[in-house]
């Protein structure tokens, strides 16, 4: 590993000045950023330590819940009101990792975390997303965990979250500072797909701090779910996973979230399913339909062709879970 | 004095003697010996498969902070052994030797820094040019290039054709991919040099003084001249039954540098470096007449091995003697691939054969539409179908019993996809397993000291099973004293030779003689005390009467006639039941149950853990363990925990570890026999037919993922 620098600077304005310069990066728990360097994937002369910054707070806001870019995935996913309001994030969170990373990773940084395409990993593979314009060596590679939506010729790698998918079902916004003050923007937009430029996840720019996410009141308490497919029970990522959730009133959904991780180069919205669930009754004929809806433009590779069967499964198991019909 | 240990079994037992050391961390594995002036070396891996090194860049490794060496085939000192062996002899890779690359991953040098780290980041400088060739490293594109290692690997009595002309047959093929040890503990070398000719290792291996004389060869030197030391080993599996290259390389880095130098191989290097199961293919070929009776069975086997060493396995073996049958013909082969060499790994042979013939034993059980356990019972072999020989012991109807009653096999269906619970898909599974017991020879002393303490001294190692407690738990029998005063040193060549902790061998053998040295001593002690002694002499007072300071045997323990009259095996069988999502594919396992017939249980404990470990293991290789290489780089591309699956807790159900306990006093004078291989063999079949018991879909590549079974 490079030598690197290590700093830690007082006030979140502070932090703003040091990440201006080019070489650096934040580190909070880590458990992706040490890995990365450990394997060589990336090299940073400072890390700007954030942990002790005050952003670990989880409160309710007039319309929402707010949590702190800093709180800990192990400490949000027992949190009272997350657990009352958003079960499906709690769920989501306790899909991921091990609890001992969990104790580690922090919601910004969770949302920050890198592929794990092997391509990716392995600096002796090509790889866009490491270094542009060696190529994809999972498009005809051993692509088994890789995406079937919003690919491109240049990556075909998957986000790892689980919390991501959570939160984007639950139409979260995430709360960015910068130079020039806050700003937000729809949870759904924060990463991005591959395109031609599959080094760049996510729209946070250079200079910016993601310090909170907030999630919206809703409705969908009651009936939520987050399913995960997985080659083993904890401590793997997504073959495929499922967030649903649905406001059931008079036998009938009035409204509808679902989101995959596992799928795609960031959390997947399946909008065009949620829309046909509307004004449904909740059986599995209807949650069938909606999982064939948000397959429409999905593209197997080599050995995830399995994908294109296991996402409408999952989708439809997930819903069953969500309605209580199982 | 009795021939035979008295069979009186505690139900209990003796608890680890070394359990408080690990679970404390007093325990000093072979990375965490601290010597002064040590340095570090880290090895760097070739990034192509093959073809030559035609320069390495060294200069900025050697000008980085606290580098004291980079070493590489173009400035290493002569390793004599290499030198003097036949260059048109297969054999272990010789590192730094020339400047040929045979597989992806392959150390081409060492850097040798005054820290871990720095040696580490050093490494990263090294920049090597290759003339890179086409290289092949899929078995299945290679198996038409599939050879027999030697003749013994073939093997055929009866007509090879009957199982055509039987009522019902199954003919299929079954994959098993490479896996890796993966044990906890990292593969980890101290070296220091005492003098020009004297070397000390602080070393992980499975057996010290094999570790000693192949240092001894490798270097040119007298075997008294090199000192192994392995107190602790953190499970090693069969990855530690030899001297790997990286062992090779550190003692080479201590030799340029002058000091100790400390290597300690990374996960990733654990991939490539140590060996790892082979991926083989299988093909069965079985026929049965209408009321279950085998009529005949061909077993086909090819296995990965490397280009410049053969190593081939023996999965076919065990459909030679499994059953009673007329008419069998197996064959164990090997491809030669630009690929690291594989090696000996747990249960190595019929772990990948059962799979296969287990399997294959299921698929005729539902074509028959008679029970497994029933089916298995009707070619039961009552003598060894291969030698003719009675077995030694063979308690194996006994086991199927404790099984079947334990798991509630009487719940099972025999249609395949007919039961559910809670919206998941039930099954049951059912496999046998079965390894060679051997009994190897051992020399041990006993020695009564003073104070009135035994201590038993062995150069065997203790990967993990618990040798020494056992071993106590003979002595305390044996010599009728408190397990507390009995002291069993092990893990150092300083002491008599015993073999390497492998294949099974070791309660038997190291047991015996265990048991033939307190005997011994024991009836040293009744000669000193003379007529009107008690049965529970006051050692420390005889010695004490007689004034003697001390009072030691040495013991010589082999087999006898007895491997002449009789089969000598290991038992187990496995049932398994399984939850299966019909929409997901996701398998979970419910309930485990595993029954051993491997003679006297010495202790229960321990043995329970080590049924539950070979379990786990068997799980693993069922349902998710799969080293991957993508052929275009040849390179292994899960070489890490993330891509690299093993279970964890949640993986696991309820394990029941059963043991029939019959002592077999035709293999050896204590009864006991080895438990380490059966644990696991066997497993990854009982799991795919209780998978296809719940869901009617047989498969027969391993591992069992959900994509498999949507």
């Amino acid at each position: 590993m490079k030598q690197f620098q290590y700093i830690r600077p007082a006030t979140q304005q502070n932090v703003l000045d040091a990440i201006t310069k080019s070489g650096t990066k934040i580190i909070a728990g880590g458990t992706n950023l040490v890995d990365l360097m450990k394997r060589g994937v990336t090299a940073p002369d400072k890390l700007v330590d954030i942990n002790h910054l005050p952003l670990k707070g989880i409160t309710p806001t007039k319309s929402g819940l707010h949590i702190g870019a800093l709180a800990l995935n192990s400490v949000v996913s027992e949190n009272a009101l997350v657990l009352q309001k958003h079960p499906l994030l709690s769920l989501a969170l306790k899909a991921g990792a091990s609890p001992q990373l969990r104790n580690m990773a922090t919601v910004g940084g969770n949302m920050m975390q890198r592929t794990r395409c092997t391509y990716f990993y392995d600096t002796t593979m090509p790889c866009n997303k490491r270094e542009p314009g060696t190529g994809c060596g999972a498009m005809e590679g051993y692509n088994r965990m890789h995406a079937i939506f919003g690919a491109s010729q240049q990556c075909i790698a998957v986000h790892p979250s689980d919390m991501c998918v959570g939160l984007a079902a639950l139409d979260a916004v995430v709360i960015i500072a910068g130079k020039k003050g806050e700003r937000r923007i729809p949870f759904v937009d924060f990463h991005r797909l591959p395109e031609d430029h599959p080094e760049t996840d996510n729209h946070l720019a250079k200079d910016e701090l993601i310090v909170g996410v907030e999630i919206p009141d809703n409705n969908f308490a009651k009936n939520s779910y987050y399913l995960k497919v997985r080659d083993r029970q904890s401590y793997a990522f997504a073959l495929v996973s499922v967030a649903a959730a649905l406001d059931i009133s008079g036998g009938l959904i009035k409204q509808a979230r679902l989101a995959m991780g596992g799928v795609a180069h960031k959390p997947w919205r399946l909008y065009d399913a949620e829309k046909s669930l509307v004004g449904k009754a909740p059986t599995e004929e209807n949650f069938k339909v909606a999982a064939q809806i948000a397959m429409q433009g999905a593209k197997a590779y080599e050995y995830n062709a399995f994908k294109l069967k296991l996402a409408p499964a999952s989708i439809s198991e997930a819903l069953k879970h969500a309605a209580g019909v199982v | 004095m009795e021939d035979k240990i008295s069979n009186k079994n505690s139900s209990k037992g003796p608890s680890r003697v070394d359990g408080r050391l690990k679970v404390t961390g007093a325990a000093k594995y072979s990375a965490e010996y601290a010597l002064p002036g040590m340095a570090y070396g880290v090895l760097v891996g070739s990034t192509i498969t093959k073809g030559t090194i035609t320069s390495i860049d060294t200069k900025k490794a050697e000008t980085a902070p606290g580098v004291l060496a980079v070493i590489s085939h173009f400035n290493c000192p002569k390793v004599p052994g290499y030198d003097s062996a036949d260059p048109a002899v297969k054999g272990p890779l010789k590192i730094f030797h020339d400047n040929k690359i045979v597989y992806n991953g392959q150390p081409i040098a060492v850097v040798v820094a005054d820290s871990f780290e720095r040696a580490l980041f050093a490494a990263a400088l090294v920049k090597a040019e290759y003339n890179a060739e086409k290289h092949h490293t899929n078995l299945k594109d290679n198996l038409t290039k599939a050879v027999a290692p030697h003749d013994d690997a073939v093997y055929s009595r009866g007509m090879p054709e009957a199982w055509k002309t039987a009522a019902v047959t199954v003919e299929q093929e079954y994959i098993l991919p490479s896996e890796v040890h993966h044990p906890m503990e990292l593969h980890a070398i101290i070296a220091r040099w005492d003098a020009a000719d004297k070397i000390s290792v602080w070393d992980k291996t499975q057996g010290v003084k094999d570790t000693q004389s192949n240092i001894a060869k490798l270097f040119g030197i007298p075997v008294d001249n090199v000192q192994v030391h392995s107190k602790f080993v953190g499970g090693a599996f069969g990855s530690a039954l030899q001297v790997w290259p990286h062992e090779v390389a550190a003692i080479i880095g201590a030799k340029v540098v002058k000091r100790p130098v400390k290597l300690v191989l990374s996960r990733a290097d654990m991939a490539t470096s140590v060996g790892y199961r082979p991926h083989t293919w299988q093909k069965i070929a079985i026929g049965a007449s209408a009321d279950g009776k085998l009529v005949g069975v061909v077993h086909e086997a090819a296995g990965q091995t490397s280009t410049f060493e053969d190593f081939a396995e023996g999965p076919s073996d065990v459909s030679r003697q499994l059953y009673a049958c007329p008419n069998v013909s197996t064959s164990n082969k090997m491809v030669s691939l630009d690929i690291g060499s594989p090696t000996w790994m747990r249960g190595p042979g019929p772990a990948t054969g059962t799979f296969a013939l287990e399997s294959a034993m299921d698929e005729l059980s539902y074509k028959l539409n008679i029970d497994p356990i029933e089916l298995r019972l009707r070619n039961y072999a009552e003598t060894d179908p291969e030698s003719g020989k009675p077995f030694s012991g063979k308690n194996l109807k006994d086991a199927y019993r404790l099984g079947a009653d334990n798991i509630g096999w009487s719940d099972r269906s025999q249609t395949p996809g007919s039961v559910t619970k809670d919206g998941w898909l039930v099954g049951y599974g059912i496999s046998g397993g079965v390894f060679g017991a051997d009994r190897e020879p051992v020399t041990l002393t006993a020695t009564m000291m003073a104070d009135g303490k035994l201590v038993l001294q062995t150069a065997v190692s203790d990967i993990g099973p618990g040798t020494a407690t056992a071993m106590v738990a003979v002595a305390a029998e044996t010599m009728d004293m408190p397990a507390d005063k009995i002291r069993f040193d092990l893990g150092d060549s300083a002491f008599p030779a015993a073999p390497q902790q492998g294949g099974s061998t070791i309660t038997s053998s190291v047991g015996s003689a265990v048991y033939m040295a307190c005997r011994d001593l024991k009836e040293k002690f009744q000669q000193l005390i003379g007529n009107g002694g008690t049965d529970k002499p006051d050692y420390a007072k005889v010695l004490k009467q007689h004034n003697l300071q001390r009072l030691q045997v040495t013991a010589d323990s082999k087999a006898g006639k007895e491997v002449d009259t009789y089969a000598m095996y290991s038992w187990s069988v496995h049932f398994v039941k399984v939850l299966v999502n019909p929409a997901t594919g996701v398998v979970k396992l419910d309930k485990v149950t595993c029954v051993a017939d491997n003679g006297r249980i010495i202790s229960p404990k321990t043995a329970r853990s080590q049924i539950i470990g070979g379990a786990i293991m068997g799980i693993g290789m069922a349902l998710m363990e799969e080293a991957v290489i993508d052929d275009r780089y040849g390179r292994v591309i899960n070489s890490n925990f993330a891509d690299y699956h093993v279970p964890v807790n949640a993986d696991i159900p309820q394990i029941e570890a059963l043991f029939v306990n019959k002592p077999d006093y035709n293999i050896n004078p204590i009864g006991a026999k080895g438990m380490g291989e059966i644990s696991l063999i066997g497993m990854a079949a009982a799991v795919a037919n209780a998978v296809y018991n719940a869901t009617g879909k047989r498969v027969r590549d391993l591992p069992i993922t959900p994509d498999k079974l949507i």
